[in-house]
């Protein structure tokens, strides 16, 4: 295993977490927004 | 009388070039008999003839007795591409033009699995890593794992990867395959019970204030955790802010389909540019292509198996299918998902699904190309 595939696999997990962080607020956010509008 | 002028170019010509006319005349017929991606394909084979054409006037050339003369193709990449990335980023108000994000909005919980289907980008890295591709190629090769071609080209051409035109023409090519990887790749992790679980659709009601307010939030969200995404996602919101704000209607028209299709026309040919032979024909390319294979099918089974672990905690069990439409490739992964669902049971309709989560899958790939640009920048 060289250099470069321990950095894959940091940023294989960093990458991951960072693309589900983004889509969960993202989510969150349509939620909150949505019941919000809906109430209205 | 010396005629050997007219002799210049086929003397010229190296076996090298002999293989990209076959592989230009490949994409042509591909594009023109089979239907696959044909408004980039097509011009991606004629422009991968044109500028292996010897001592082509669509590249740049140093004449005798007059010097340098420039040409179109490589004028388009060095100004559209390389020096601005504006055709792909371009192409991306158009694309957020097109999007109806209200199959999504209405059903939210489909977004996660266009987080879970960008898994085969990360494989698809770390098994470049493995084949010996240093970090800044293995990630652009990685990234054809998005199933969205203009990401491909942008995140490759940021980080400088040499193997550009590989990475559009793989992008591309099993973008069109989609309906042939994906039901493999399914079937793989997938029982027939398991593809056989219906799914009610109870969609909530969208206002027209969030769908308004849904592209601008994504853009803040999306801008201050991946900022090196906000170019993708800020231009993909933009054109959908177009279409939902409802006061647009010609612009909105105008970048569904005059913008759209103006810059796809210029990017295939364009793209062209890095499909010389001396760049294309190494066995690279033929390892470029296993690789993006490899992306597309572990993208569809990350989508999968999240579904699966979904349900162990989830009292409404989702088909483990809709997890692999979280991929970009729009509609074209939600209608095969649809399709293999209809196959097992004919009473099973989880389009709208499929859909939601399909949509999604183009909100994270392109935040997946933002997060590996911030994530490479930091390891070089």
């Amino acid at each position: 295993m060289n250099e470069y595939t321990i950095q894959s696999l940091n940023i294989m997990w960093q990458g991951m977490f960072g693309i589900f962080t983004v889509i969960i607020l993202i989510m969150l956010v349509v939620i909150i927004l949505t019941r919000m509008t809906n109430k209205k | 009388m010396d005629f050997s002028f007219l002799l210049d170019g086929i003397t010229s010509v190296t076996w090298q070039q002999l293989v990209m006319y076959a592989i230009g005349g490949l994409l042509i017929y591909l594009a023109i008999v089979k239907e696959y991606e044909p408004s980039l394909l097509m011009p991606m084979g004629f422009g991968a003839i044109l500028v292996n054409l010897p001592l082509s006037g669509a590249i740049n050339q140093t004449m005798e007795g007059i010097g340098n003369v420039n040409g179109i193709i490589q004028w388009l990449f060095e100004t559209g591409i390389e020096a601005s990335e504006a055709l792909p980023i371009l192409l991306f108000i158009g694309i957020g033009a097109m999007i109806d994000f209200g199959p999504l909005l209405s059903n939210p919980k489909m977004l996660l699995f266009g987080a879970a289907a960008q898994f085969g980008i990360f494989f698809a890295i770390t098994v470049a890593t493995l084949l010996g591709f240093d970090l800044r190629d293995a990630a652009s090769i990685g990234i054809i794992g998005a199933a969205d071609g203009p990401t491909s080209i942008l995140v490759s051409q940021i980080l400088g990867s040499k193997y550009i035109g590989a990475i559009a023409v793989a992008a591309y090519s099993y973008m069109a395959l989609v309906p042939i990887i994906q039901p493999f790749a399914i079937k793989l992790v997938t029982t027939k019970k398991e593809r056989m679980i219906r799914m009610p659709y109870n969609p909530g009601s969208v206002s027209k204030l969030t769908r308004i307010l849904f592209p601008i939030i994504v853009t803040f969200i999306a801008g201050f955790v991946a900022p090196m995404s906000v170019s993708l996602v800020g231009f993909l919101m933009f054109g959908n802010l177009i279409r939902e704000c409802g006061v647009l209607g010609t612009l909105s028209d105008t970048a569904q389909n005059i913008l759209s299709n103006l810059i796809t026309l210029l990017l295939g040919i364009t793209i062209a540019f890095s499909m010389r032979a001396e760049e294309f024909v190494t066995y690279h390319t033929l390892l470029i292509m296993g690789l993006g294979l490899i992306a597309f099918v572990f993208d569809s089974i990350g989508g999968v198996m999240f579904a699966k672990l979904l349900n162990l905690f989830t009292k409404n069990k989702v088909n483990p299918m809709i997890g692999a439409a979280g991929i970009s490739a729009f509609p074209m992964s939600a209608r095969v998902v649809q399709k293999m669902s209809l196959k097992e049971d004919p009473e099973n309709h989880i389009l709208m699904h499929a859909i939601g989560a399909n949509v999604s899958g183009q909100i994270g790939s392109v935040v997946a190309g933002g997060i590996i640009l911030n994530l490479v920048a930091r390891f070089l």
